[in-house]
């Protein structure tokens, strides 16, 4: 698999995500913002971090980057684009996703870990895994309160773009559950099309043999798998 | 030379949960009426132009492209001299 990774002024996790995908035997690249060519992948990774320090909005800035418009195209023409933790923001600021990331409830930055649960296998990033299943990826961010208005809620429930929602150990999506305050427990979306994936936990942060969970593994696999497919 | 005057606020459907907090501590120090506090944002932008049409509009694309996240926040804006 050709991995981009984008790095822009204050991405801090373009490493690690460069890593993991280097570590599975991936052709992966870093790309400076202000370049203008992707450089042919499979995948765009935009990575966490503080894009612009955060400026204005979390990854408003970010979204009018040259390298931006390409990824926007690429999504567009059904490419494989996900965003993590400010990769997310990011997406949502570029309208490839929709909603907004809020500030969190408490209004603390929250770093730790976090189960999460896997709502369908019908994405390129959960392709495999079994709706359900529940994984330990830790979070680490202060606006990641996804919010969206009622109908929008609405069209990803009924359309199933909803992948990951914060959950318990055993799996319950409860309030109690919600680290952040996001409508509907939600942790992570795709586009209509699945193409493109927004989510706050880190998987890139789980996905080596010297962290204590591994379970960002899972999706990584996922993800070969679905090109392996032949996707 | 003019200047836009630019708020950017949350609508009202979003919770703020910043207001809330603020709304807290003023319950603490005493101020009961107080039902609510919203935070916003106040943006001064200043133009080389004394171009007043030019002004508006420029202003409106900019709030519209990049100051205001339609999906969760409207804006308001004056136009003065300098």
């Amino acid at each position: 698999m050709r991995v981009s990774v984008i790095t822009f002024p204050g991405s801090n996790c373009d490493h690690d995500a460069y890593e993991v995908f280097q570590g599975r035997g991936h052709d992966a690249r870093l790309i400076w913002h202000k370049d203008h060519d992707l450089q042919n992948p499979d995948l765009v990774i935009l990575p966490g971090g503080f894009s612009y320090g955060d400026y204005l909005r979390c990854g408003a800035l970010a979204r009018f980057s040259p390298i931006v418009k390409e990824v926007i195209d690429f999504a567009r023409r059904g490419g494989l684009v996900m965003g993590i933790c400010n990769g997310f923001q990011i997406l949502t600021e570029t309208g490839l996703l929709p909603g907004t990331l809020l500030m969190n409830k408490g209004l603390r930055f929250i770093c730790q870990h976090q189960y999460l649960r896997v709502e369908t296998s019908d994405t390129p990033y959960t392709h495999g895994l079994v709706p359900g299943t529940v994984l330990d990826v830790p979070i680490a961010h202060k606006e990641g309160n996804y919010y969206i208005a009622a109908e929008g809620l609405k069209s990803l429930q009924d359309n199933a773009q909803i992948v990951f929602r914060y959950c318990d150990k055993a799996g319950n999506a409860s309030s109690d559950a919600n680290p952040n305050g996001a409508i509907d427990n939600i942790a992570g979306i795709v586009n209509t099309t699945r193409n493109v994936l927004g989510m706050m936990p880190h998987p890139e942060r789980a996905a080596t043999d010297s962290v204590v969970t591994d379970d960002g593994k899972q999706i990584f696999a996922a993800l070969e798998r679905f090109i392996g497919d032949g996707h | 030379m003019l200047k836009a005057k630019i708020f950017v606020q949350l609508k009202p459907s979003v919770l703020d949960p910043q207001g809330k907090a603020v709304t807290n501590s003023l319950h603490h120090l005493g101020y009961t009426a107080v039902s609510e506090t919203r935070i916003s944002k106040y943006i001064e932008i200043n133009f080389a132009t004394s171009d007043r049409d030019q002004v508006a509009l420029e202003t409106e694309k900019i709030c519209s492209i990049l100051l205001a996240n339609p999906n969760t926040e409207t804006y308001s804006f004056e136009i003065e001299e300098m």
